[in-house]
């Protein structure tokens, strides 16, 4: 069983407040998915190599040409919050 | 016949023909849109004739209404992934599937309601409230793709592009009695598909027949510069084989997805048509692919890793919804961050997040998100060996026909278990389309899906056409 | 306790180096700076949902340059992973970044200490994108995000904990600056925070195996606000170690006006970075002809120019250290040496009044109106006695100035020097004519007062007479008569 602090930490991680009862609700469901995903642990994979791609693809780039970028009025249309040409956010503190 | 109630190419015969114009068609399907949208809830945004101007006066020649899964970016539109974290986003950019389409001529009719981000299989994950299976309105239409599959089958829309991470596509095109096809990964580009897991994902088409997906995937595959994972490998006219010849292709039936919880009807209909294929001069024999029972497993760690991650950029900076408490919790940053993010995602768009992130974090990634990865590749080489000996591999699409709303929303394990046919085409990356092939006796769409190796489209769409041309499953009509 | 005198600083240097490359590293975005908020982004580098990322060819071989000039292993697989964390000016929640096979590892560069070579090692260098840029409005309480230095392609380049003093983290940044430099990947320039560089300091007994508690500094501008942060820094562990204070294993911020670092105010959270592949792009493999194909390529690197100097144009170590410090000013110097054989004036009047022109007008010869054949002109003139050494330098102005040769610049200022003999000749005679007592009194052994006739020559010359010419002619002059 995920403790509630392993859940909190998770959460605290991906940015998202729980409410009291989404905690409770999470170590319940995220535990029975994690016991089932535990029957992975019946293979010996110590001799197989991950797959990121499925395919055999490499080397694939683009040449370093300049393309139009988008307006700035643009960008900032795309806005919640924006002052002088920039996105505007709550005072970040260092 | 109303023309809305038509297929792709019937209608581009008759335009061909100047008997009906593409405006004809645009009215037939808003009036039919307007007759029973109200009952489905297939779409979550029309889009005006006036803004398909461009693709009506072109010289296009697929002048027909589209429904497109809103999670494909369409430029200046609010595209949304039916999230209520998305609302107000308009993509200053088009998908290059949608570029491309619109190049000849498709209408952009509307976008298509999901379940949020594609988390599901049923389309009542979505801010907009669920979706509705045509054929019964009490059930699901499947999922994420439901909004274009049901769309598709009520004659909402003539096609449909939609989404497939673990069977997206082909389950509601099972559920809703018409064809999907996940094309190989890497054959149509992702560029503005608003990605779920990115290894995973590919839009492909959801269509009345086996003819219209070939002609609509003959419209949006091939390589883009845009898409690094996109491969370069010539795209054939797909129509051509469209052939009904299957004679001497080889049929493996894989006996791991013929075991418990399979429904009778479902085991049923496919059985027969697999008898179908025989006769039709195929060779059927049993095949294993023994590393079926871990495919779930590896689908939930693999796709909510990437998810997690690709879903941090939602968080209220730049678009979309952001929330700021009145008091400060933690920094104000951090506030805004957990407040938008606690608000604008459902329950189980949080509950993927939170299981991607574990599986990523520090301590676990052996354990989980690796060890996935690697049974990932023992899934991959079981089909790499099946397709040494055998030109398809047929099973059902989903162990049940379309199920009813509500039934399965409280048990996430088992909305999970729901994708256990279509999820190893997704690790796999090779592609797989689902046909109709009967019907239940409650009269709910039973599917059967083909999978090939990588880039076989072409042998898909062969088996499925010979299939489609002996069997009458694609000529019902939805009973609305 | 022991003695301050047995405690060892041990530092290690994070350098941050954008890259010069047209484009951004995944997009087609101008790389750019100093323009408008928000003016150089689109859908990928702005993270906007749906844009996938695609690598700039040029970010990638100039990556493979630097490698090869740190005396690196160039990775044969290279893959790009995702470093997730949230700030508001990284657009996706992530970095695209490398963790564990970095494009660059084991490496090292050699520096000078204290007058002897001392091997730093490289522990790894790899390429990322660079965050947008937060400007902090305390007035309006918020701060403001700019995402066009997102994307900008960077390599980060770890250094081993093999440096010893704020000295010769000093004398290391410098010399791998240079080295950069060298390369043309980089503008390597802090205050446009095209380098940037961060350091870790911790203070151990030099007998301990293990590193003592370190600190990170950030906000470091200057080379030297490195070295006086890292002084600030050892001193404050060596006091804290020898009152029995334990070390507290933070970041600190340098505050360059107090010359002191605090704390950083942001809670420190648990650094959980969640790595793993980035699945939007394709591994790279970089087959062993491939790299020996840009070490075959690769620019003479500072080290080896010096060596070739020295040996090549006989010049000292000095001399040829000065010529190349700046990339620029040693191409120059060939430049030159291809059109004259005046290899050691050439030399001198590059470090000399070269040199104060750049340092007085803060710019790099390459932006000055200054060819190498005008310089080499320029010498010549002073030579051949056409102009003085003096007016030499200001011809060198009026030449920075305006980009005139110097030929016409003496023309048009009446500068040349009058080395024509029969006028000299003439000028003697007249001084001669007025002086006959000095004259005799020279010929009577008052050889003092030659140089009194040498000025009334060049007074009636207006001082435009070639005063070698001038000084023959009279010696001559008063010995044949």
């Amino acid at each position: 069983m995920l403790s509630r602090e392993q859940v909190q930490y998770i959460a605290a991680l991906s940015r998202i407040n729980l409410q009291e009862e989404e905690i409770v609700l999470l170590q319940k469901t995220l535990t029975d998915i994690l016991t089932y995903i535990e029957k992975l642990k019946k293979l010996d994979v110590a001799n197989v190599k991950p797959t990121s791609h499925v395919l055999p693809l490499e080397n694939v780039f683009r040449d370093d040409a300049v393309k139009p970028s988008l307006a700035q009025s643009e960008v900032m249309n795309l806005s919640v919050s924006h002052s002088r040409g920039a996105f505007k956010v709550p005072q970040v503190i260092e | 016949m109303n023309l809305f109630a038509q297929s792709a190419h019937e209608l581009l015969d008759q335009i061909r023909s100047r008997a009906i114009s593409p405006e004809d068609i645009d009215d037939s399907v808003r009036g039919r849109i307007a007759a029973v949208d109200g009952r489905i809830k297939a779409y979550v945004r029309l889009r005006d004739r006036e803004k398909n101007s461009a693709s009506l006066q072109g010289n296009g020649s697929f002048k027909v209404p589209i429904a497109i899964k809103d999670n494909i970016c369409v430029k200046g539109e609010e595209t949304t992934c039916s999230s209520k974290i998305l609302q107000g986003f308009k993509p200053p950019y088009s998908a290059t599937v949608i570029s491309k389409l619109q190049e000849k001529g498709a209408i952009v009719i509307g976008q298509t309601n999901m379940d949020e981000f594609a988390f599901g299989s049923s389309t009542e994950n979505s801010a907009f409230g669920p979706s509705r299976n045509p054929w019964n309105t009490d059930c699901v239409p499947g999922g994420s793709s439901g909004g274009s599959a049901a769309a598709v089958a009520a004659h909402e829309a003539i096609w449909a592009l939609g989404s497939d991470t673990g069977g997206s596509i082909r389950q509601p095109a099972s559920f809703c009695g018409i064809v999907g096809l996940k094309p190989t990964y890497g054959r149509v580009s992702r560029y503005g598909l608003i990605a779920f897991a990115s290894s995973l994902d590919q839009i492909g088409p959801l269509t009345k027949d086996v003819t219209d997906c070939a002609l609509l995937l003959n419209l949006i595959a091939g390589h883009d510069e845009m898409d690094s994972t996109s491969a370069n490998v010539a795209v054939p006219d797909y129509t051509q084989f469209l052939t009904n010849d299957v004679k001497g292709l080889k049929i493996g039936i894989p006996k791991e997805y013929f075991i418990e919880g399979l429904d009778a009807p479902v085991r049923q209909a496919v059985n027969e048509a697999v008898e179908e294929f025989k006769k039709a001069g195929a060779t059927v024999k049993e095949v294993s692919l023994p590393h079926t029972e871990y495919a779930v497993a590896t689908y939930y760690i693999v796709a909510t890793a990437e998810a997690s991650s690709n879903l941090a950029r939602f968080d209220g900076i730049q678009y979309g919804l952001r929330e700021q408490p009145k008091t400060v919790r933690k920094t104000p940053i951090i506030d805004l961050y957990e407040e938008t993010r606690d608000r604008g995602f459902g329950w189980e768009a949080k509950r993927r997040i939170m299981l991607g992130t574990y599986s990523l974090s520090s301590g676990y990634y052996d354990a989980y998100y690796l060890r996935g990865q690697k049974v990932r590749t023992l899934i991959k080489q079981d089909f790499d060996e099946a397709f040494q000996e055998f030109d398809t591999v047929l099973t059902p699409t989903s162990p049940t026909t379309a199920f009813r709303i509500g039934e399965k929303a409280a048990d996430p394990l088992s909305m999970y278990l729901s994708d256990i046919y279509t999820i190893s085409a997704n690790l796999a990356g090779i592609p797989a389309i689902s046909i109709p092939c009967g019907f239940s006796r409650e009269r709910l769409p039973i599917g059967l899906q083909l999978l090939a190796k990588p880039f076989a489209e072409d042998m898909l769409l062969r088996l499925a056409f010979a299939y489609e041309q002996r069997t009458p499953w694609h000529k019902e009509s939805v009973p609305l | 306790m022991n003695d301050a005198q047995e405690l060892e600083t041990v530092i290690g240097l994070e350098v941050h180096l954008q890259l010069n490359t047209e484009s951004k590293i995944f997009c087609g975005c101008a790389n750019r700076f100093g323009q408008e908020p928000n003016s150089l982004t689109c859908p990928v580098c702005l993270g906007l949902p749906g844009s996938l990322p695609v690598l700039n060819q040029k970010a990638l071989l100039y990556a493979i340059r630097i490698a090869v000039a740190l005396n690196a292993q160039v990775q044969p697989f290279v893959k790009f992973d995702r470093k997730n964390y949230y700030y508001p000016d990284l657009p996706k929640g992530y970095q695209i970044s490398q963790y564990d096979l970095p494009i660059a590892f084991a490496g090292f560069i050699m520096i000078s200490s204290e007058g002897k070579p001392k091997r730093i090692g490289i522990k790894r260098a790899h390429l990322e994108e660079d965050a947008g840029k937060l400007i902090h409005d305390a007035s309006a309480n918020c701060s403001l995000v700019d995402y066009n230095r997102t994307g900008t392609p960077l390599m980060e380049i770890v250094s081993e904990p093999d440096i010893r003093s704020p000295q010769e983290a000093y004398d290391y940044l410098t010399t791998l600056k240079l080295t950069l430099q060298y390369l043309h990947v980089s503008d390597c320039d802090m205050e446009k925070g095209s380098l940037r560089c961060d350091a870790n300091i911790s203070v151990r007994k030099k007998a301990d195996s293990t590193l003592g508690k370190k600190t990170e500094i950030k906000n470091l501008n200057s080379f030297k606000a490195v070295k006086n942060a890292l002084e600030f820094e050892a001193d404050r562990h060596r006091t804290q170690l020898l009152s029995g204070d334990r070390i507290i294993q933070e970041t600190r911020l340098w505050n360059d006006e107090k010359q002191s670092t605090v704390p950083m105010r942001s809670k420190e959270e648990a650094h959980d970075y969640r790595y793993f592949p980035e699945p939007d792009l394709v591994p790279l493999t970089l087959s062993e002809e491939a790299i020996e194909e840009i070490r075959r390529v690769m620019p003479e690197l500072p080290a080896a120019k010096w060596e070739r100097f020295r040996q090549q144009y006989s010049l000292s170590e000095y001399d040829a250290k000065i010529l190349i410090q700046q990339p620029s000013i040693a191409d120059f110097f060939e430049a030159c040496t291809h059109l004259s054989k005046e290899i050691k004036k050439i030399c001198n009047w590059i470090i000399g009044p070269v040199a104060a022109e750049l340092n007085a007008r803060k710019v790099g010869i390459e932006v000055l109106n200054l060819t190498p054949i005008h310089l080499v002109d320029l010498i010549k003139e002073v030579e051949t006695g056409a102009i003085s050494h003096l007016a030499g330098k200001d011809v060198l102005k009026m030449m920075l100035d305006t980009g005139k040769a110097p030929a016409t610049i003496i023309e048009e200022e009446g500068l040349a020097q009058v080395s024509n003999s029969d006028e000299l000749e003439k000028i003697v005679s007249a001084v001669f004519n007025e002086n006959s007592k000095v004259v005799a009194q020279i010929k009577e052994g008052k050889e003092t007062a030659m140089g009194f006739l040498v000025g009334q020559a060049m007074k009636q010359a207006q001082g435009k007479a070639n005063p070698k010419m001038l000084a023959e002619i009279i010696k001559r002059r008063i010995t044949d008569a």
